[in-house]
């Protein structure tokens, strides 16, 4: 009880020095003082301090189970165990935008801590474009998503957390998640700031590229965790379904990623002023309005979370205000820069970075298109049409071989002007990758030569980031790591796609199914009994016609409270590939459906992913050492 | 000037879709396929219930008046509880009522009608789920109403209350 | 002793030929499962579920190939009992020429302003 009205005032106080902030940051702003006043940095700092507290708050009533909060009635459990007691907070929609609120004013404290090289005026616009969100936050979650509900009487038990998302990594998803999606909101406010200060220079550029990299790098970390989890959890061995969720989650990344790379061409060479702004807004507005796609109910999803159309319309209008408001700022503010357009050349880096925009614009709008167009259909004519993998996949895929091309040329060129050096390897190069798919692919019966021509591209990034990151040594390494990394990524999920192989059949209890590569013996029945579950542990053995044996024991749980079974794959993983074992019972009968899959290269789709942030990491702190 | 005509293009362009939106919002999410041509009933031949024999549909829709199709399995809750509200149903002699016993086990579908009553004129196996799959159906329980000329006329998904037979009722005069 | 063993030449062709086909009706036939949604699931296919009505449509689909019927035959009889919305493809209709055709639209339009950028810069230097 004490929690959750420590918690709740602390929400209120939290908002009173929000708006006390915004005040004195508006007084700070018209005065003649030079720097930010003190109080300022003090004020966000107990903006940030109140948030926390409040969100402690929720995090005790989650742990001690005081279920006259709503909130942790509705999602949690006596029975559940601590580590999903605390992670149950950030795991409905009430405590995830406690979330929202707590990374928003962290990244603004942090941000006002370390950016005091920069113009005053800047900071403080940067600080109340910020607080804009923030406030409008406070005011979502108060009058419609109060955390801090109290229920009378005392209900004696929750409805329990369901058991799928009771997993350690669904549990640190959504906080690093978060930091990259919601991170991306200082970007939007600093872009808005250094507009109307017609602050957007190469100094300007160099120091949001910081800012830029944290939230890219947890953008890219958060969706591998949901994706890793979706692997082994949802029991379909795959690790993206194209889910509106899942979209929602990539479009910002695509804007993002196109972002830092032109923030690069903004620090060399002041080009591309207006598109780095509209970059920076498009970001943090996707991902407002992947909140809205995704909490207002208004799609279905896998993923979603209670849904409610009081919640959907305050925030579809607070994101139109937004956008109105980016829209306005930008029409008045914003400055044609001609000085430098005439200094760059069509061979150039420039030239590479805007093409590389140019296709993940275009990848963006294939995600968005496909994700919004059932609304808007629906709306509009009363149909109802599916958007699933096959048009993203049909729409997506063809475009990639050039992609991968440009991107293998592109960070050869020099800036200004470039002349393309050792065209002889470089050729060469690529009819080395082109043998190479083609050697690999040679047995496969369907869409051979699209295949290879995919996978040679594919081949092709990945040869020349090898050579540039063992010849060129450390000139621009970080770089090199990404792009490797993702080449890397490339190849792991085609030949994963290719490669893989997959058996579904029924099989009861001492039985052995026999298919093409090998055999399954089911060969017995394990019961265990846990703390919140009771579990069916199939033992099988798994032959294959080289001789290997394999034993998976797939388990089946009983929760108790709510009562669902959910199936926990057994997954082996090896460099070369994972294997996948689940067991399902089928209503009625007495035996299991099993489906057992060898995903080819598995583990290497989520180390490239790893490389890719760890460039991102290695330019993070080289910066560091340049100072 | 062409300036401002851009940013006006694109100012309403995001009203538009402000629009579409909140009207989104609004609309079920729940995806109900649509009856908006009247459709005519599949042809089959089904298994009756209790004899077991085949029965083709020409002969179950023979009579040229107002048919109930409902779909249920002992299995399911939801059908339970919607039982009472068949069974008075079954009382108006102007309709038949015609059950599809969708994947069950018979003796269990029997214990359910015996324990139950029975509000069908005709009750029909469905042991696959296949024939419901003909009817456009998805789950259990789910109902249809059949009028003369054998044309589906509306369909109810979940359980029927007194609400919705109240409506029934009004197709039904 | 000759027609004998031409005999059992002649079935294990056909035998073999029965499991090509066999094989190639299982791939055509998982495949149609992929693009079909399982309505009564969260954006699962029915290939990936094994729900009653997954069960249902998989018996349906078997019994539409060994009868002979195509892809395109197969998903016209589920798209008329469901609607458009139970096939994961978006196939190009009045109703989603939109859908197909704008990403490309768009694309080609980025294609032209970038030209249009670096033209304008070509000119300008000469």
């Amino acid at each position: 009880m004490l929690a959750n009205q420590i918690g709740y005032f602390s929400l209120i106080l939290g908002l009173f020095f929000s708006l006390f902030l915004s005040g004195v940051s508006i007084r700070n702003f018209y005065d003649n003082n030079k720097k930010i006043d003190q109080k300022v940095l003090a004020l966000s700092f107990l903006q940030f301090f109140f948030v926390v507290i409040s969100f402690l708050g929720l995090i005790f009533s989650f742990i001690n189970s005081d279920f006259g909060n709503e909130t942790v009635f509705n999602n949690s459990h006596t029975t559940k165990p601590l580590f999903y007691k605390i992670s149950g907070t950030w795991g409905n929609h009430e405590g995830s935008l406690l979330l929202w609120l707590l990374v928003l004013t962290l990244f603004i404290f942090l941000f006002l801590l370390k950016s005091n090289e920069q113009p005053k005026k800047y900071r403080i616009l940067t600080l109340l474009f910020q607080q804009v969100i923030i406030i409008g936050f406070f005011l979502f979650i108060l009058k419609t998503s109060n955390p801090f509900n109290y229920l009378f009487p005392i209900p004696e038990e929750g409805l329990g957390l369901n058991p799928i998302l009771q997993d350690p990594a669904l549990a640190i998803h959504p906080p690093i998640l978060y930091l990259g999606y919601v991170g991306s909101s200082i970007i939007f406010s600093a872009a808005l700031s250094a507009i109307t200060q017609n602050y957007i220079s190469k100094k300007w550029a160099h120091h949001i590229k910081k800012w830029i990299l944290v939230s890219w790098i947890c953008l890219t970390l958060g969706i591998m965790l949901g994706s890793i989890w979706a692997y082994y959890e949802l029991g379909w061995g795959g690790f993206w379904f194209w889910d509106p969720v899942e979209n929602v989650s990539l479009m910002p990344w695509l804007t993002l990623t196109a972002l830092l790379h032109c923030i690069l061409v903004l620090e060399k060479r002041l080009a591309l002023t207006s598109w780095v702004v509209i970059l920076s807004i498009t970001t943090f507005t996707l991902s407002m309005c992947g909140t809205f796609l995704v909490r207002s109910g208004i799609l279905n999803s896998v993923h979603t979370f209670a849904n409610d159309p009081e919640r959907g319309i305050f925030i579809l209008i607070f994101l139109f205000i937004l956008v109105f408001l980016s829209l306005g700022i930008f029409f008045f503010f914003h400055k044609e820069n001609n000085k430098n357009i005439n200094r760059i050349f069509w061979l150039s880096k420039e030239t590479s970075i805007l093409i590389n925009n140019w296709f993940m614009m275009y990848f963006l709008s294939v995600i968005l298109i496909g994700t919004t167009y059932p609304i808007f259909l629906d709306v509009i004519s009363g149909q109802k049409i599916s958007v699933g993998p096959p048009f993203y996949q049909k729409l997506i895929v063809p475009f990639l071989i050039p992609f991968l091309l440009f991107m293998s040329l592109g960070p050869k060129l020099n800036w200004v002007k470039s002349k393309i050096e050792n065209k002889f390897e470089l050729i060469m190069l690529f009819i080395i990758s082109a043998f190479l798919s083609f050697f690999i692919l040679r047995k496969l019966s369907s869409d051979l030569l699209f295949n290879t021509i995919l996978i040679s591209s594919a081949f092709y990034l990945f040869f020349i980031t090898i050579k540039d990151l063992f010849i060129k040594k450390f000139k621009n390494f970080p770089q090199s790591v990404a792009h490797f990394g993702f080449s890397l990524l490339i190849l792991s999920i085609l030949f994963n796609s290719i490669f893989s192989f997959e058996v579904i059949t029924n099989i009861k209890v001492g039985e052995k199914f026999t298919f093409k590569r090998g055999d399954i013996s089911f060969e017995k029945i394990e019961k265990n009994e846990n703390t919140n579950y009771n579990s069916i542990i199939g033992h099988f053995k798994i032959n294959d016609n080289k001789g290997k044996i394999t034993h998976l024991k797939p388990e089946l749980r009983i929760y108790n409270q709510p009562i669902i079974v959910t199936s926990e794959a057994d997954i082996k993983i090896t460099l070369f590939s994972d294997t996948f074992l689940v067991m399902n019972t089928v209503k009625g009968k007495k035996y299991f459906n099993i489906r057992y899959q060898i995903k080819a290269f598995m583990v290497w789709i989520w180390i490239s992913v790893l490389l890719i942030c760890l460039g991102g990491l290695m330019s993070l702190f080289k910066k560091q050492y340049e100072k | 000037m062409k300036n401002n005509f851009f940013y006006i293009v694109v100012g309403s362009f995001f009203i538009f879709c402000f629009i579409i939106f909140y009207k989104g919002l609004n609309n079920s999410n729940v995806y109900v396929p649509n009856i908006d041509n009247k459709k005519s009933i599949p042809v089959f031949i089904a298994n009756d219930f209790f004899s077991e024999n085949k029965i083709s549909s020409e002969k179950i829709f023979n009579d040229k008046s107002y048919y109930i199709l409902n779909i249920w399995a002992s299995w399911c809750l939801p059908c339970r509880k919607e039982h009472s509200i068949l069974m008075r149903l079954s009382k108006n002699k102007s309709i038949k009522l015609v059950g599809l016993n969708y994947r069950d086990n018979l003796d269990n579908a029997k214990k359910f009608i015996e324990e139950l009553g029975n509000p069908y004129s005709q009750i029909l196996i469905d042991k696959e789920g296949t024939l419901a799959v003909e009817f456009g159906a998805y789950g259990v329980p789910e109902t249809f109403i059949i009028d003369k000329d054998n044309k589906i006329i509306k369909k109810f998904i979940g359980p029927l209350d007194l609400e919705l037979l109240q409506e029934i009722e009004i197709y039904l005069k | 002793m000759k027609i004998i063993k031409l005999f059992l030449i002649f079935f294990m062709i056909i035998n073999f030929s029965q499991l090509k086909s066999d094989e190639k009706s299982e791939e055509l036939r998982n495949q149609i499962l992929k693009n079909i949604r399982c309505l009564i699931c969260q954006g699962q296919s029915v290939y990936d579920s094994e729900s009653d009505f997954a069960l249902s449509i998989k018996l349906i689909v078997k019994e539409k190939i060994d009868k002979g019927l195509t892809e395109e035959q197969i998903y016209g009889f589920l798209k008329e009992k469901y609607g458009d919305w139970v096939l994961f493809d978006p196939v190009l209709s009045k109703n989603t020429y939109i859908l197909w055709l704008l990403p490309i639209l768009l694309f080609l339009l980025g294609g032209a302003i970038i030209y249009k950028y670096l033209i304008i810069k070509k000119k300008t230097k000469d």
